[in-house]
């Protein structure tokens, strides 16, 4: 038992996009270079942008994708070489949408239990047993066994996915967007199961949300992703008190507290989020960027190494920063 | 009185269902004045949605629309002719949608879509149209907007399709314009900018905006005044200030309580949360539509219907029976807890 539990160095995943019947192909690097340690036991949260390659590393470290290159463990083993049965054991997805994420054709218990069906459970007799105390820990009550999705209110079908996600009582759990299809109300009541779940279970989690409020709430560090890059990495606090990354600093100005005596914010991000296949030279991030510099169109960042994370960006290059930055 | 722009007074939605009727929105009253942001704020199922499908006109068949009146710039619309609707729409009222790729028609290119717009509501040639929309592509920040005339909304990003609808939607000089959760299916970074936008063209056209949105946050940074709605009624109503300053009905301090605020709510602790879910609106309904799940029922609640009352300051009512002083102890608790 290490303390980290995944572990990704110098993860890249790329695809290759047709760009019409007679033209090559290009590639398309959705994760670019990600080297990432998590801890167990953590929240680590991935934001950014749609297109910035959350999701696509959320597969990598699913197993559901292989990686292009680079090298990603779970507890210390390469995790395609894990076999995808006990992969599935160990790392489960809980989905945004739980309207599409629910066979509509099976009954709430068959979904719950469907996990141990697959893992080829020895004692089909507590099945039962065990889906009615998964549906209690989570909020369901046991009645609802018999139902069927379409029965189910947002919430409680989240707590369906929630229930079977947690069946094989997995090491980590990944939810990508957990409440964004949800009502506001509802929203408060899954993430406070979320956290309660945590301390109960001792899961790790990965949280891939575009809603740095409910970030803020859960994470416990926080990495910021922008076209294929983990940014900026810190603890959560660190981020939100004193964010490094300009783009950081954007993307905290854009969350819309609920406060009438503010304004809407300018962000300064001009220019639209780049196309992916045809990336900006240099720091990817420049043409957006507030702070720009003569050579940051030239010479991508390094990672820098900084109290609790790193961040990439010229501004904390001790040999390219701020002397440039004045010349 | 002459300033509302719009003015809806006890407006209906119902909808006949084989299990009885469906009671969507019900006695809804509000006013929208020439440079003012009305949001209509609540979760799913409320009935904001149907409300703005009402006041154009384009409820699905089935649904009966009553009002005592429903007046836009001075003209009776509740009781207008579907042809006079159409004219409406599009010239005086604009509607902005969620998704604007499917809003937009992907067989067109752009620049067709937005001269067909006013060329089907004005008498101008091809060419006016053309530079009316290259002036608005470039109001709402779209760079090389004449060669972007000839482009599919496929080729472009959500953030430039929701400025095109923009665009389009100003290309009459509409004097109401209604956005259904325009910013929802953008990225919060374009959020902030699409709301900038809009909020900026509103002044300068002096257009009244009815703001349809689920995100509090969104609600507070651009309303002037807010419309908390559930279960088909107005809940609560006031200025941005006195809704999240002082909110008085029980439903809006929970909304509030739920959210996490960056700096405000400890991290890892539980959120606020409203227990149970929204009621079946259909059949008779009688007494307060919260009681099921307000934590301050009285026996009072349930017995008969609440009325629109109003709070300590001019312009903020709430439907509750709890005296506006009862209510602020709530939500000092609610604060403390």
């Amino acid at each position: 038992m290490s303390e980290i539990i995944v572990s990704a160095s110098d993860v890249m995943r790329t695809f290759m996009i047709s760009a019409g019947v007679f033209r090559a192909k290009r590639p398309l690097h959705a994760v670019n270079g990600v080297t990432l340690d998590i801890r167990r036991g953590e929240v680590l949260a991935i934001v950014g942008e749609s297109g910035c390659g959350k999701t696509t590393l959320a597969k990598l470290l699913l197993g559901l994708l292989p990686p292009s290159g680079g090298d990603i463990r779970l507890d210390g083993r390469p995790v395609m070489t894990i076999p995808r049965l006990e992969m599935a054991g160990l790392v489960q997805p809980i989905f945004q949408d739980p309207y599409s994420s629910l066979n509509p054709r099976k009954s709430v218990g068959a979904i719950i239990t469907l996990p141990l069906v697959v893992q080829k459970d020895q004692d089909p007799s507590t099945w039962r047993r065990r889906a009615e105390e998964m549906m209690a820990l989570v909020g369901l009550p046991p009645r609802l066994y018999n139902n069927f999705p379409n029965q189910l209110s947002g919430g409680q079908r989240q707590r369906v996915a929630i229930a079977r996600a947690l069946i094989n009582r997995p090491e980590v759990v990944i939810c990508d967007e957990p409440t964004s299809a949800l009502d506001v109300s509802v929203q408060s009541q899954i993430l406070n199961l979320l956290q309660d779940l945590r301390g109960e279970l001792n899961l790790t989690y990965i949280i891939i949300s575009h809603n740095l409020a409910v970030v803020e709430h859960m994470a416990t560090r926080v990495a910021v992703m922008y076209l294929g890059r983990i940014v900026e990495l810190a603890e959560t606090d660190q981020l939100f008190k004193a964010p490094k990354h300009p783009y950081t600093m954007a993307l905290l100005e854009s969350v819309l507290t609920p406060d009438p005596s503010l304004g809407i914010p300018d962000t300064h991000l001009g220019a639209a989020y780049p196309n992916p296949v045809d990336p900006p030279s240099g720091c990817t991030f420049h043409p957006r960027c507030a702070q720009v510099m003569a050579h940051c169109s030239v010479q991508a960042p390094k990672r820098v190494p900084v109290e609790g994370g790193h961040v990439e960006c010229h501004l904390f290059d001790a040999n390219l920063g701020k002397e440039k930055a004045i010349a | 009185m002459e300033n509302h722009i719009l003015n809806v007074r006890n407006l209906t939605v119902d909808i006949p269902l084989p299990s009885g009727m469906l009671h969507a929105v019900q006695g809804l009253s509000f006013h929208v004045d020439r440079g003012e942001t009305l949001a209509i704020v609540g979760e799913s199922g409320c009935g904001k949605s149907l409300t703005s499908l009402a006041i154009m006109g384009l409820l699905p068949k089935k649904a009966i629309r009553t009002a005592d009146l429903l007046e836009l710039a001075g003209e009776d619309i509740l009781n207008a002719t579907e042809s006079r609707m159409s004219d409406i729409r599009g010239s005086l009222m604009g509607m902005i949608f969620q998704e604007p790729m499917t809003s937009l028609n992907p067989a067109y290119t752009i620049g067709n879509q937005l001269i067909e717009t006013m060329r089907r509501h004005r008498p101008v040639s091809v060419d006016e149209a053309r530079d009316r929309a290259v002036f608005l592509l470039e109001k709402v920040g779209i760079t090389a907007a004449r060669s972007r005339l000839t482009q599919y909304p496929h080729q472009l990003s959500g953030g430039l399709r929701q400025r095109v609808m923009i665009a389009m939607t100003l290309m009459c000089g509409p004097d109401l314009i209604i956005a259904d959760e325009p910013t929802t299916a953008l990225d919060v970074t374009i959020q902030a900018q699409i709301l900038l936008l809009l909020a900026e063209l509103q002044k300068e056209f002096d257009m009244g905006l009815i703001l349809i949105t689920h995100d509090l946050g969104v609600v507070a940074r651009v309303a002037d005044r807010v419309a908390v709605m559930y279960a088909g009624q107005v809940v609560e109503e006031g200025s941005a200030t006195q809704v999240f300053g002082r909110p008085t009905h029980p439903y809006t301090q929970g909304l509030l309580d739920c959210i996490p605020i960056p700096g405000k709510t400890e991290r890892g602790k539980h959120l606020g949360s409203i227990p149970g879910i929204v009621p079946s609106l259909v059949g008779n309904l009688s007494g307060c539509r919260f009681a099921d799940r307000c934590q301050h029922a009285m026996t009072d609640c349930s017995a008969a219907d609440v009325g629109f009352r109003p709070a300590s300051e001019v312009g903020h009512a709430y439907r509750c029976l709890l005296t506006p002083e009862q209510s602020a102890q709530n939500a000092a608790k609610l604060g403390a807890a």
